[in-house]
């Protein structure tokens, strides 16, 4: 189990790593340059600013120095959102943002807890409406509970969250007003976003569960179960659970970086002041260090749920744990 | 009084396709210790017969549509409350199935499910269950069992999980035992090892068992009685001896016929021509008439035909139907 962990995690630094450098050579690749706006700049002038930022060397100068900066140099966990690059938790230094006062740190420890709690609110949404919904549909199959729940998650999955989310505004803010439709002050701003970028997740879930719960209560091990005497909800709790979820699982690694890389939308509807806003605009603006420093967090993120996910499974299914 | 007695079991399957007829009004009876094999071949509702017992059909599409099965004289088990049924399942009858490598829940340890029906009907602490597990394990002949309890299904091997099923039906000293087929699944080499096992767990226990197979040589050396099923029919019924030296129905024969064991070195074997007869329509007369390369007198085509007592223990239902020669067979193929 710990050499599983140990060689996922290397894979996941190699991922990781593989991700950054593409992505600083394509956002160089891309025509363009961060200062090739409407307004014309005098060419002394842009000469300037590209020897001040270090953009007139070669590219794999460039490449290193980036790479330099950014290499992790220390481990102080209590400092993960501390905003001076040099005293950060890791001794990070995305560098500067050719757009913004804030250096690339600053705009992710500003920026980033926004887009986390968001997109935690929406994974429990996701989760507790999904699997509650699937799960009742399973265990009352072809029933009123079964058709209803399962219905509305057709529809849930068909919705995409830029139609969702006015959707939702209209409703429960503009007409109903009970919700701000947009902002990011109250506690209640975060419902709205929440519900809308966690509802399709929620759906798929929802179809998932049933269909996972379903296939494995037509085993030959649920009948031996039943044989046995065993209750009704036991046989679903103790029996169907495990291997009914798994693919509910599987699906969680999709799902994560879908919320995450997914919340730039919720966030332009509701306007909040996400990483996700940052991360779509760095790229028109051709802010390379933004782009990167973007980049670099959802690949981690991504990576990380992913790892997590392969981890759980493993848990799950005890076939999985002898097999290196 | 016998141990379980049922009277006109009969089973539909409703699906889409019409109405499957998979048990059509079979009786039997089996007495406390005594094993009572029920053979046929593939389809004939041999399954579904003792999956009904149990309440194990899939409803829907099944449906018990009339019967009665009375266990120890008290409960009928066609008509009890699913509370009782539940109590009754795994403690007094246990079941083993054809598939060790499916039956078995591959999430969790062995030891969880052979504890099981202790935890579920005789309340034992978790120690306790956990010592009778090893035990059980032990008894089955499975070695090194109070490390191997905390195996999970895929660890152990097709034999062995047989044994596990084996030991799991077995703990609470059931007083009938199921076996659907449960040595089908497994190599020839092991298959007398788990028929001569559950013979040792029965005699210990003093079980009653019901023995589903569609070979009639494994049958041979372990019941007392037999019943023939065809087509979701019982055909014939009587003692071992009654259906290998005095079997009438020429179902029997021909299935007698096509053992290995049983036929002369180095003739060929005898196959019993055509397929069985589709359950989804309605059979009014002799099922057996309908099989292709069958020749029958016409007699029961449209008649049901009767089930005839021979003796004491031996009843046939009639036929007049004739099995073509080897020869005849042989030229088919
Ligand atoms: N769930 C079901 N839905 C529809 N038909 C079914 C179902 N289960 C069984 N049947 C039908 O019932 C009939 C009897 O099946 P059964 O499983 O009892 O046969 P069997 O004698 O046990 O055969 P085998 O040796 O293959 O196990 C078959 O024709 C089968 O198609
Ligand atoms: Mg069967």
């Amino acid at each position: 189990m710990l050499r599983f962990i140990l060689s996922r995690l290397a894979q996941s630094f190699a991922v990781i790593f593989v991700v950054i450098t593409a992505t600083f050579f394509l956002v160089r690749l891309a025509p363009g340059d961060p200062f090739s706006s409407e307004r014309r700049i005098p060419e002394f002038i842009k000469q300037r600013i590209l020897e001040h930022y270090g953009l007139d060397r070669p590219a794999i100068e460039q490449y290193w120095n980036f790479i330099r900066n950014a290499a992790p140099k220390r481990f102080r966990p209590d400092r993960i959102f501390e905003e001076d690059p040099l005293m950060s938790a890791f001794g990070i230094n995305l560098g500067p943002s050719f757009t913004q006062a804030r250096t690339v740190n600053q705009i992710i420890a500003d920026t980033f807890p926004v887009s986390l709690e968001l997109g935690f609110w929406a994974l429990v949404i996701a989760l507790s409406l999904g699997l509650t919904a699937g799960l009742t549909a399973a265990i009352f199959k072809n029933s009123a509970l079964d058709y209803v729940p399962m219905s509305a998650a057709m529809v849930g999955i068909c919705l995409p969250t830029f139609v969702m989310g006015p959707i939702l505004a209209l409703i429960f803010g503009v007409w109903l007003g009970w919700f701000n439709v947009s902002g990011w002050f109250l506690p209640q701003d975060r419902v709205l976003p929440a519900v809308t970028l966690g509802l399709v997740y929620a759906a798929v879930i929802a179809r998932i569960t049933r269909g996972g719960m379903l296939e494995i209560l037509s085993q030959d091990f649920i009948r031996t179960a039943q044989a046995k005497g065993v209750p009704y909800t036991r046989i679903v709790f103790k029996h169907t659970l495990r291997g009914g979820l798994l693919p509910v699982v599987t699906f969680m690694g999709p799902a994560l970086a879908g919320i995450i890389s997914g919340s730039f939308v919720v966030e332009t509807i509701f306007q909040i002041p996400g990483l996700g806003r940052q991360f779509v605009q760095s790229a028109f603006n051709r802010d390379y260090f933004l782009v990167l420093g973007t980049v670099s967090v959802y690949a981690v993120l991504i990576t990380l749920a992913n790892l997590t996910v392969d981890i759980v499974q493993v848990i799950l299914n005890p076939r999985l744990r002898f097999e290196d | 009084m016998p141990l379980l007695q049922v009277d006109d079991l009969t089973t539909y399957f409703h699906t889409r396709n019409g109405t499957v007829r998979a048990v059509e009004g079979v009786s039997f009876h089996v007495h406390r210790g005594e094993t009572l094999g029920i053979v046929g071949e593939s389809g004939s509702g041999k399954s579904v017969t003792c999956y009904s017992m149990l309440g194990l059909i899939p409803m829907p599409p099944g449906r018990i549509e009339r019967g009665r099965a009375l266990f120890d004289g008290k409960t009928d088990l066609l008509g009890c409350t699913p509370k009782e049924l539940q109590r009754i399942r795994g403690k007094r009858i246990s079941m083993i199935f054809q598939d060790p490598m499916t039956s078995l829940n591959p999430y969790l340890k062995v030891s969880t499910q052979i504890m099981e029906p202790l935890q579920l009907h005789e309340k034992v602490t978790k120690k306790e269950g956990l010592r009778r597990a090893i035990a059980a394990l032990e008894e089955v002949g499975i070695t090194e069992a109070s490390r191997r309890v905390h195996f999970y299904p895929h660890e152990f091997s097709g034999g062995m999980r047989q044994r596990v099923m084996i030991a799991m039906a077995m703990i609470t000293q059931p007083d009938l035992l199921i076996a659907d087929e449960p040595t089908t699944a497994l190599d020839v080499t092991v298959q007398a090892q788990i028929l001569e096992l559950i013979r040792m767990r029965q005699a210990a226990n003093k079980s009653a068992v019901i023995l589903i197979t569609h070979d009639l040589g494994v049958v041979a050396g372990m019941c007392d009685r037999i019943n023939v099923m065809y087509a979701g029919r019982l055909v014939e019924t009587g003692t071992a001896e009654d259906i290998f030296e005095r079997a009438r129905h020429p179902y029997t024969i021909a299935l007698k016929r096509s053992i290995p064991s049983l036929g002369q070195k180095g003739k060929p074997l005898y196959t019993i021509p055509g397929l069985p007869p589709d359950l989804s329509k309605p059979i009014p007369g002799d099922a057996f008439a309908l099989r292709k390369g069958i020749r029958s007198g016409g007699k029961y085509a449209n008649v049901a035909p009767p089930l005839e007592q021979v003796s004491e223990t031996h009843w046939v239902r009639a036929s007049d139907c004739e099995l073509p020669s080897l020869e005849e067979v042989l030229n088919e193929c």
